[in-house]
């Protein structure tokens, strides 16, 4: 088919996205050569997490929220657990913390590099699919695949298995990982790192189409340095927030078309989370190689072209090698695996960095610990009205285009997000929508 | 290997978090030499390209929970030489299975503020409920050797060589304490499918089931020990009611621990 959309009214319709992370699909009316509506259609069946977490214990999240994604398994477990040690009012100690932060170093390391490589790369360099690319660009497929398994290799020591790990439980750990277990990733991190610094030299270089994105960019801020396992909320706005107060700022609406609902930030239309935002507001934080890294691929302090995403991945991709490696050189152990986290009546809010965004939960919990209610709001879902958003400027610039080339790109822009839907279908009651 | 005879490999989803496919993409040193034996035609989550079926083998991850995959699954069966399903929620309809001891009208009520918006069936099923399934594969998620081997064992015509036996199998072998023994902790490792490497109780906590039950899941007298061990009656009925709640020994013995089970006619859907 090559017939252009601006030969008069045409639907661009693309049944099954490929080389995203679930089911969804693209949906463009043009009429008149002007783009009427842009649909991002998310058909991946619900399946009710937030309605079955009811009636469970207080322990038990972070095991049946993992569930909710095989790629961010961690982002799920770490943002349950913070939730309800918020609702118990107990806070981990200090050594608890960093192995958390290194688990989920771990889940970077391998999500980002499985989305540049394998997913996002083929785009630039013009392939259906890492597996096709790699007759040609082996050694950068190598390289993605080398950095997946480093990441997936300090998950699985730290937390038992890549997918869906064991070892994490309210209040910390089952069993802490050895001094000796540690040491015995650091070469494949080392590696990692090196592999990082020149992932990042590679996709500097990949062309990118103008865009230049206007929303607002929101994500956690730490005083424990660049985003990962905690934090409170910031915009590029200005507007900062507590974790607590994330309901009474972000309203999600369902709409017809999708089983994701949408966010919406303090009124507005579309917000955006994700590596763009949490570099915009807090490349300050990033660690030295990763700074040095950011600046030879020509990053400033705020990146606005969602293409280049992958770059900033990239970057995230240095330091969260750089951050499992620090972490692990000053591993002194800790007294105990986990804290108790006795149940009592009430409400807790968790919020943490998902590969993909900012990933919240909320629980309330009865006196014995049963849960009374759950919330729980994806990236996707907050970014889902930016990625069409992105989409109608896109395809009003490229309406001439031929049909195949531009239903290519807009799968491009739209994987610029690394959107998981299968994490986006799912979502919590919107009483809000009805005011 | 002569080109024309590659088999060609299709990696469908249905309700699921990804995980079991991802395993595929996990098996980072082996993924390239297997494209090299093996013809990925459809595996949307990694290439844009299709190649049209008919498929030699088809790996099936996920569960039934609408009337469109309810239709879906027919047709892939029918593009399919043979339909291995791979994981928890395509073989015994997973954590999204917990509908089926519900009313799902009201799951949709508290989820969703326009639940007219959202086509959902009743109950979330198994494939085999729908189809006939050459062979089922394990796990929550599935163990990415295992994975390989029934690939292997598909693409060489013989059979997998996966084991029937349970998790205590495995952590006698592998060595680990015991830890329902030891510290009294419960563990479900008696009644569970082997396959993980008895991985829990190398990490100081009692197996989860996340593997389904074992081939011959005395799962009453384990409930028995399970609350000598300390647990009350809801809690025995919510160990056996998570990621194979609908596998039928979990199924029924978490119905001997709780109200009435409102999943009489559990596979009405089914359309074989």
């Amino acid at each position: 088919v090559t017939h252009k959309l601006t030969q008069g009214d045409h639907v661009l319709h693309v049944d099954t996205l490929a080389r995203v992370e679930g089911e969804g699909g693209m949906h463009v009316v043009v009429k008149d050569g002007l783009v009427a509506d842009v649909e991002l259609r998310i058909f991946e069946p619900p399946r009710f997490f937030e309605a079955f977490l009811r009636g469970r214990a207080w322990t038990e999240p972070p095991d049946i929220t993992a569930r909710i994604c095989g790629i961010c398994p961690v982002a799920y477990q770490m943002s349950s657990c913070l939730a309800i040690e918020d609702a118990c009012g107990v806070t981990v100690p200090e050594e608890l913390r960093l192995l958390r932060r290194l688990l989920y170093c771990g889940e970077w390391i391998e999500s980002h590099a499985l989305h540049i490589h394998l997913l996002h790369a083929p785009d630039f360099l013009g392939y259906a699919g890492a597996i096709e690319m790699a007759a040609d660009h082996g050694a950068v497929v190598e390289r993605g695949l080398r950095l997946k398994k480093a990441g997936n290799a300090l998950m699985t020591v730290v937390g038992g298995r890549a997918i869906h790990p064991v070892n994490v439980r309210v209040g910390g750990f089952y069993r802490l990982p050895t001094r000796e277990e540690l040491r015995s990733i650091r070469p494949a991190l080392e590696q990692a790192r090196a592999d990082a610094v020149a992932t990042v030299a590679l996709v500097a270089g990949f062309e990118f189409p103008e865009m230049v994105q206007p929303q607002e960019y929101v994500a956690l801020r730490s005083p424990h340095g660049y985003p990962l396992e905690g934090g409170s909320i910031v915009t590029s706005t200005g507007r900062a927030f507590e974790v607590a107060d994330f309901g009474t700022h972000i309203v999600e609406e369902h709409v017809a078309r999708s089983n994701a609902l949408h966010a919406h930030l303090d009124g507005q239309t579309e917000y955006v989370v994700g590596p763009l935002a949490r570099y915009a507001l807090n490349h300050d934080q990033l660690g030295p190689l990763a700074k040095e890294a950011a600046h030879d691929a020509g990053l400033g302090d705020e990146c606005r072209n969602p293409f280049q995403s992958i770059v900033v991945r990239a970057v995230e991709l240095v330091h969260a090698t750089d951050e499992a490696l620090r972490i692990i050189d000053g591993w002194d152990g800790a007294s105990a695996p986990f804290v108790d986290v006795p149940p009592r009546a009430g409400v807790g809010y968790g919020a943490t960095e998902a590969p993909r965004g900012l990933l919240y939960h909320r629980y309330e919990l009865a006196e014995d610990g049963t849960i009374l209610d759950a919330t729980i709001i994806p990236p996707t879902s907050q970014n889902q009205p930016s990625i069409e958003a992105d989409l109608r400027a896109f395809v009003q610039d490229r309406l001439d285009l031929p049909h195949d080339e531009l239903v290519r790109q807009c799968e491009q822009a739209i994987r610029n997000y690394d959107p998981c839907i299968s994490c986006a279908t799912h979502f919590l009651d919107l009483t809000l929508e009805e005011q | 290997v002569p080109e024309h005879t590659h088999p060609k490999l299709a990696v469908w989803k249905f309700a699921s978090c990804d995980g079991c496919q991802l395993t595929l993409l996990n098996c980072e040193d082996e993924l390239i030499p297997l494209a090299g034996e093996v013809e990925i035609a459809y595996f949307p989550e990694a290439t844009r390209a299709v190649v049209a079926g008919p498929y030699d083998v088809s790996l099936v991850e996920g569960s039934v929970t609408t009337p469109a995959d309810a239709e879906r699954i027919l047709e892939v069966r029918a593009a399919s030489r043979r339909l291995i399903t791979i994981g928890a929620c395509a073989t015994s309809g997973g954590i999204q299975a917990l509908r089926n001891f519900s009313d799902v009208a009201e799951y949709r009520s508290i989820v969703y503020a326009h639940p007219e918006y959202v086509e959902t069936l009743e109950r979330s099923t198994p494939i085999s409920a729908h189809v006939t399934v050459d062979f089922e594969l394990h796990g929550c998620p599935v163990d990415s050797k295992q994975l390989l081997e029934v690939l292997a064992a598909f693409v060489q015509d013989r059979r997998p060589r996966i084991p029937a036996y349970s998790v205590c199998v495995e952590c006698k072998r592998r060595g680990a304490l015991c830890v329902a023994v030891a510290h009294g902790t419960p563990c479900l490792g008696p009644v569970t499918l082997a396959g993980c490497g008895a991985l829990c109780p190398a990490f100081a906590r009692g197996c989860y089931g996340c593997f389904g039950p074992q081939d011959t899941a005395n799962t009453g007298s384990l409930a028995d020990r399970l609350r000598v061990l300390g647990m009350d009656e809801s809690q025995v009925l919510r160990v056996f009611r998570t990621f194979n709640a609908g596998a039928e020994p979990f199924r029924r013995e978490s119905e001997r621990h709780g109200p009435e089970c409102h999943d009489i006619e559990q596979h009405e859907e089914a359309t074989p």
